[in-house]
């Protein structure tokens, strides 16, 4: 059967592309859990990063997967730098202000790729992007097993940074009892900002990943924000292992959806997900816990 | 009351003085911004839910209003009361699903944003919205189409805005507004006090979303077009809400003031950069980080302690 | 006017009341006192319509009112004070009580005058006008006091509206709670101030770890050995005990 090949295929797409929305949703799910905020900029921060892997692969030259290590301390600091100095600093710990800093910072971020980089759609040419690899069901590019494969190695990357070292322990700490923590001489606005810093180079590698099976545009943020914060919402927000059972889920509604009714309704299809689990299931699927 | 009389009075000369249909257009879009803004506020401001998605409601009543009159041949003054009663659907749909289950803050924010998405991919998938290619409203001059001259236009809105303003004072001097409030600064404390927090939340809804709704036909018949990005797009949400923000959520005049900064700032942008698309947004984006870290109440607030103001920027008067 | 009957209620696996029958009656002044984490303040949360008890009922005038929710149960009469003060902080201090008074008055003037009337009889008349998050703790607790005051309750439930005031404020509120008292209002108050509730109430409830651990006047409940013990540790009770009778002797 020819439709029931094509629904394979679907289901094996949606759980690829699933491992990199989860690398997103990781990122987010860990700035909520640790500094309790909904960092509305997330989606921009991936935007931004999106372009810089392209202008690296046009203008140096470089392969995408190897600007992977560049893009994650860039856009650390980016993320480091965004807490420290403008949503620390301005949002003096009250919910609406920070939810209106990072919307605002969102809105600068997009406008700012409108206007120096115009709203062209742009995708990468690479030689390799037309191979393909025969699972015996289904062909699939190697550009998405790349990301899939890199994308869970960087999952549980993460997951052992966050398990396994002093550092995990401190923002493990600092999430449940943020005073506590100063308490014991923890700098907590210092994990504050290294935790937005971390949540944050996971852009810069999903961004990585991303683009070879994407496109890029200044309003790529928008969807990848709502996105984002339902695979979190699905997967418990603050749950990192939520957020990959979340990324695929939400991969799969994507993709397979969009086999039974058409590409764009297959993305209305995630947000009335997103609006039903936040309004049946605020917790989401598993409980909270970094 | 007597302060927003005056303002409309003057408001009302403006067409006798200013003959310029560039510079009328700008007191309409800045009376249209007031006017949305407004909306905002009766949800956001005086009743504290942040709706980050109010496009939701302006683009149901804006897209039912001319699908109302095109297809179905509805005079314009019925398609108005419809783009209210439409809006108002909307609301109270996210309002039940949202404040039933007691969202509130960032995850109220986000179904709201997500609704306005839901409706923006919806609108240019289906057919009866003229999907992707959008909806046209053909021009019948005359009172009975609600079509009018730059300057019957400028009194069209005044009058929606004047309106709006008498609703929001309105509400704001009734136990309506005092109940908001105490929803806005205290949820627990005013269901101790006997406030029905969700039946409330649910009245702001729909009276915020009635509004954006009208503000939606309003924009029908004045630009005889919209399109899904134009009706639900992120960027009539965000200028809905900073506007109020700016100038001071939940006071009467602090939409108004935000309004005409938006616009003055977009103005300026637009002269200073020749027309870059999304400069004013890079604006109103650096004006909102400012606007919070400094003036936490808006500018109406921050102004009401200028000393204060003129202690911590000391440069800003002579800069 | 209040009875519950094996009210119960649990937060996972701590049970923080377990099993509480009390009452307060018509015209009374019952206090609810205990160390701290006994379940007071689950306790008036559930009766007060917060929290869903698990177990148990709750009557108030003669209606069983489990269940129900706060507003609700404060159109019935029955209104609680929060023991952190819960001002709404950007509101004067007559538009915070003038919430409470819309509960009953539902015109502007009607509310805003019989507000103005609740705030003097609680000592805020000079400070009517200022806003809420200017006042000190004492004015706070006052506030808090008048909002619920101003719903017209027949029972008011007053959280250790005296914890964290001096020996002079509490002083100062001692008669304003008499005053509410003579004016038909019964009340029932978690205290922590001994001081107070010996002088205030009439019939005192002490609960522990969410037991009902002994009742009756603030007299006689104070020389129960269980509640001794409750307060001072295990063994306080005999120690106490023995040091009183090597006195007397």
């Amino acid at each position: 059967m020819l439709s029931l090949e094509i629904l394979l295929h679907s289901v094996v797409t949606g759980l690829m592309n699933g491992a990199v929305y989860a690398l997103v949703a990781m990122g987010l799910t860990l700035i909520f859990g640790v500094l309790h905020i909904i960092n509305f900029a997330h989606g921009s921060l991936l935007m931004v990063a999106m372009y810089g892997v392209f202008f690296a692969v046009t203008l140096l030259g470089i392969d995408p997967y190897v600007t992977i290590p560049f893009m994650m301390v860039l856009m650390y600091f980016a993320g480091y730098g965004l807490q420290r100095y403008v949503i620390g600093n301005a949002g003096q710990g009250r919910d609406t202000n920070i939810l209106l800093i990072t919307l605002g910072a969102a809105v600068v971020m997009d406008n700012l790729a409108l206007y120096l980089w115009t709203g062209d759609t742009r995708q990468l040419q690479l030689d390799y992007m037309m191979a393909v690899v025969d699972l015996g069901f289904a062909l699939i590019p190697v550009t998405r097993i790349i990301a899939f494969v890199a994308a869970c190695a960087l999952f549980v990357a993460m997951w052992l940074v966050i398990e396994r070292t002093d550092f995990g322990r401190a923002m493990r700490a600092v999430a449940k009892e943020p005073f506590g923590a100063r308490v014991v001489g923890i700098d907590v606005d210092r994990v504050y900002a290294q935790t937005m810093g971390i949540g944050t180079a996971c852009l810069g590698a999903a961004a990585a990943l991303l683009l070879p099976i994407f496109y890029v545009n200044p309003q790529i943020g928008n969807v990848f924000v709502l996105l984002a914060f339902t695979i979190v919402v699905l997967g418990s927000m603050g749950n990192i292992v939520g957020a990959l059972v979340g990324g695929l889920l939400v991969g799969l509604v994507e993709s397979v959806g969009g086999f039974f009714l058409g590409d764009r309704l297959g993305q209305v299809g995630i947000f009335v997900i997103f609006i039903l689990i936040l309004t049946f299931r605020p917790q989401g699927l598993f409980s909270a816990r970094v | 009351m007597v302060r927003i009389t005056t303002l409309a009075l003057l408001l009302a000369a403006v067409p006798l003085f200013v003959q310029s249909n560039h510079l009328l257009g700008l007191f309409i879009g800045v009376l249209f911004s007031a006017y949305l803004a407004q909306s905002w506020n009766i949800l956001g401001g005086l009743c504290g839910q942040f709706s980050f998605g109010h496009a939701a409601f302006f683009g149901v009543g804006l897209y039912s209003s001319l699908i109302l009159q095109v297809d179905f041949g509805w005079p314009a003054p019925l398609a108005l009361v419809s783009a209210a009663v439409a809006g108002a659907v909307a609301g109270l749909f996210v309002g039940f699903v949202s404040f039933r289950y007691g969202l509130r803050g960032s995850y109220f924010a986000l179904v709201t944003l997500a609704f306005a998405e839901i409706l923006r991919m919806t609108a240019s998938v289906v057919s009866f919205t003229g999907a992707g290619s959008g909806k046209y409203l053909p021009t019948r001059l005359g009172i009975e189409h609600l079509q009018f001259s730059k300057s019957g236009y400028f009194y069209f809105i005044l009058v929606l805005f004047v309106l709006v303003h008498l609703l929001v004072l309105a509400i704001q001097n009734s136990r309506l507004g005092a109940r908001f409030a105490a929803i806005r600064e205290d949820e627990e404390a005013a269901s101790a006090l006997g406030v029905d927090v969700f039946r409330y939340k649910m009245i702001a809804i729909l009276i915020s979303s009635a509004v954006a709704g009208v503000g939606g036909c309003f924009y029908g018949q004045y630009y005889f077009y919209t399109d899904p990005h134009i009706a639900f797009g992120a960027a009539v949400s965000i200028e809905m809400l900073l506007a109020p923000i700016i100038g001071g959520a939940g006071t009467l005049f602090g939409p108004i003031v935000g309004a005409v900064v938006l616009r003055v700032a977009a103005e300026l942008g637009q002269s200073l950069t020749g027309g870059v698309p999304g400069f004013n947004l890079i604006l109103y984006g650096i004006m909102v980080i400012l606007i919070v870290r400094y003036m936490p109440d808006g500018l109406i607030g921050g102004l009401r302690r200028p000393w204060a103001l003129m202690r911590r920027r000391p440069t800003a008067a002579t800069g | 006017m209040l009875t519950t009957q094996g009210l119960t209620k649990r937060f996972g696996g701590l049970v923080a009341v377990r099993d509480a029958s009390i009452s307060a009656n018509a015209g009374d002044i019952t206090a609810l006192i205990g160390p701290n984490g006994a379940g007071k303040t689950t306790l008036f949360a559930t009766v007060a319509g917060f929290l869903k008890p698990d177990a148990g009922s709750v009557t108030f005038g003669g209606r069983d009112i489990t269940g129900m929710k706060p507003h609700q149960i404060c159109d019935l009469g029955m209104v609680r004070t929060f023991q952190i003060v819960k001002p709404f902080g950007k509101l004067s201090v007559l538009d915070n009580i003038a919430v409470g008074a819309y509960a009953r008055f539902p015109r502007r003037q009607d509310a805003l005058a019989h507000a103005a009337a609740i705030g003097r009889q609680v000592g805020l008349g000079g400070q009517l006008e200022k806003i809420a998050a200017g006042l000190t703790v004492a004015g706070r607790k006052r506030l808090e006091v008048a909002r619920a005051l101003a719903t017209s309750p027949r029972l008011l439930l007053l959280d250790e509206v005296m914890a964290g005031l001096t020996p002079t404020e509490i002083d100062e509120i001692v008669p304003i709670i008499f005053g509410i008292r003579d004016t038909g209002v019964t009340i029932l108050l978690i205290e922590h101030v001994m001081q107070a509730v010996m002088r205030l109430s009439d019939r005192a409830y002490v609960l522990n770890e969410g037991h009902l651990i002994a009742e009756g006047t603030p007299q006689e409940v104070v020389r129960e050995p269980a509640v001794i013990e409750a307060y001072l540790g295990p063994g306080a009770a005999t120690r106490a005990q023995s040091f009183a009778s090597r006195n007397a002797s």
